[in-house]
């Protein structure tokens, strides 16, 4: 029989604030352990919470992006267990009145090849409600040793509806689902950092059928890698189950990301009992209609849009768009240089070709961010138009371009300096051509018998001689007409 | 002492507590107690009274995003019975 698995997740996102949720005890990723803390942050007698506006505004933003309701009044209820990662003995959270309900992802699937844009689609979202983190647990023989660093970061957790059904599919979700918060500022969303981290609902049934089947959540899907392997591992392990004719328990499991597998953690007999109650030291948050057009008018154009206008105004082909849309700081790059000198084709190819090779090399954990870069785009305009204007060979552009890198002068300076102007004087080039034909009879005879790309074999010569500066057409015409006249 | 409405052993073990038959009798008996009093307020006629979280019509404490001061490691440390790397050392709570 074949299945159909059905997914939904719930992916819990930090949101990008310098204080937490409750308190005003800085956050921020890296810090020695237990140096983020202060009376609130470890539940101490007599502490109180108040509320971040800044997570609470990120919070609404999220929900503008996505096309949620924003709650008209929202509160924080009280989720009660015993876990020594939580020091109060509750984690603040909203239960019943989330700020953000409903709303959809646009995610995209892979296309058949690289150059082609894959199938659109909109993953719906239950809700978003927003919580404090918990502190980190580090499991040692027999010990486990806890950070309270963490403890009270504002954390946004997103729940799907179970709209998915591959493990592809989860994964486009994720990567849309970051690209928007990371272009909005809500989020770095760096998983390996912690900054978003997901649980997914798995469940299988016949396919064409629609009744759901018993779910498994999964947890600890804390790499994309994860998310895609501990996915594809529990559609596998149910199918096994219902195949050799076992019931699917509904349960919890955690994904092994060493042993590559799912492990149960608690079955539904022995799930939680949260008795969550609205916490009595919160008031409840009311976003005026003002204040949520406000945030709306603080959001940037989204990632998909701006593709979608890339492809029409510029005419850029998808891969150049598909490098330069997913990021927002890249994106606004190249449209600062188009708009300084309109070639947007040759722009955005020096951008993903050469600006980002440069930047790779020249960083020392990934990527030189943009912001340090010292071409700017009035660089890469410049550049462009002493190309378009046969002043430098394209040849000749990727040296200046190097240099420009390295410099952070204007690509004329270089090129004035160095002396690095084309040459398409043919007299002068017409006798280099001549003393090359000579010197080459090999080439020239093959090219005589009807092997075009023997000319190239001369024309690499003439390039070397002059050190790259001779207009290649110009050298391609010279050329012909000397050994066929 | 079961009341009907509530299981004094289930409570215990949620709440984390090791109880003797004796304060088993003793709390059901206040918790039962409590209980009725929530009756009697179940009793009043809340009809046509939006539900609210608070009794006072306050809204938006908010505090705008400035970090203030955070205890040391030695603070935080301070209380708990064992410490490593500057962290507090917790008996295992996983397999």
């Amino acid at each position: 029989m074949k299945y159909e698995a059905v997914i939904g997740l719930e992916v819990h996102v930090q949101l990008k604030t310098k204080s937490k949720m409750f308190t005003r005890a800085p956050y921020y990723y890296g810090a020695p352990p237990n140096t983020l803390t202060d009376p609130v942050v470890l539940g101490l007698p007599g502490t109180l919470p108040v509320m971040n506006k800044e997570a609470v505004h990120k919070s609404a933003k999220v929900g503008l992006i996505f096309g949620s309701q924003i709650a008209e009044v929202c509160k924080w209820d009280r989720k009660n267990y015993f876990y020594p990662d939580s020091p109060k003995g509750y984690q603040i959270s909203q239960f019943d009145q989330p700020i953000c309900i409903g709303g959809a992802v646009e995610i995209e699937l892979p296309g058949p090849s690289r150059n082609v844009m894959g199938e659109h689609r909109s993953v719906r979202l239950t809700r978003a409600h927003l919580e404090e983190d918990v502190g980190k647990l580090t499991h040692g023989l027999g010990e486990s040793l806890v950070d309270f660093n963490r403890a009270g970061a504002p954390l946004l957790e997103i729940v799907t509806e179970p709209d998915m059904h591959t493990s592809e599919e989860a994964f486009a979700f994720l990567t849309s689902l970051r690209m928007h918060m990371v272009y909005a500022g809500i989020s770095d969303c760096d998983m390996e950092k912690g900054q978003m981290r997901c649980d997914a609902n798995v469940s299988i049934r016949p396919a064409g059928t629609m009744e759901l089947g018993t779910k498994v959540e999964i947890k600890n899907l804390n790499t994309i890698s994860g998310v895609r392997n501990g996915i594809d591992y529990e559609i596998k392990r149910q199918i096994r189950c219902i195949e050799e004719g076992e019931a699917i328990v509904q349960e919890t499991r955690r994904w092994d990301a060493e042993k590559s597998r799912t492990t149960s953690m608690r079955s539904k007999e022995m799930s939680h009992d949260y008795r969550y109650f609205p916490d009595p030291d919160l008031m409840p948050v009311k976003l005026s209609k003002e204040t949520v057009e406000g945030l709306r008018s603080e959001l940037p154009e989204f990632p998909y849009d701006k593709q979608r206008r890339f492809l029409e105004q510029y005419s850029l082909p998808f891969t150049i768009t598909s490098v330069l849309c997913p990021d927002r700081e890249l994106s606004d790059y190249f449209e600062a240089a188009v708009a300084i000198y309109n070639n947007a084709k040759s722009i955005a190819n020096l951008i993903a070709n050469d600006l980002l090779r440069e930047l790779a090399e020249a960083g020392s954990h990934g990527s030189l961010p943009l912001s340090e870069c010292k071409v700017k785009p009035e660089h890469i305009a410049g550049l462009v138009k002493l190309i378009d204007e046969g002043i430098i060979s394209k040849q000749i552009a990727q040296d200046v371009f190097i240099q420009m890198f390295k410099t952070g002068h204007a690509a004329d300076v270089i090129v004035r300096e160095q002396g690095l102007e084309q040459t398409s004087d043919t007299s002068e080039l017409e006798a280099l051509c001549r003393d090359i034909i000579t010197n080459n009879p090999k080439p020239v005879e093959e090219f005589k018998g009807g092997n075009e790309k023997a000319i190239n074999a001369l024309k690499g010569q003439v390039m070397k001689r002059t050190q790259g500066k001779a207009n290649p057409k110009v050298v391609d015409d010279v050329l012909k007409s000397l050994i066929l006249n | 002492m079961t009341d009907e409405t509530f299981n004094i052993n289930y409570l215990a073990q949620l709440a984390r507590l090791e109880l003797t038959d004796e304060e088993k009798q003793h709390f059901s008996s206040q918790l039962g107690d409590t209980l009725e009093y929530f009756k009697r307020l179940e009793a009043i006629d809340v009809e046509g009274v939006e539900p609210m979280a608070h009794a006072f019509p306050i809204y938006n404490v908010l505090q705008e995003d400035v970090p203030s001061s955070t205890f040391s490691a030695e603070e935080v440390l301070a209380n708990a019975p064992k410490s490593s790397e500057n962290q507090i050392v917790v008996p295992k709570v996983v397999e």
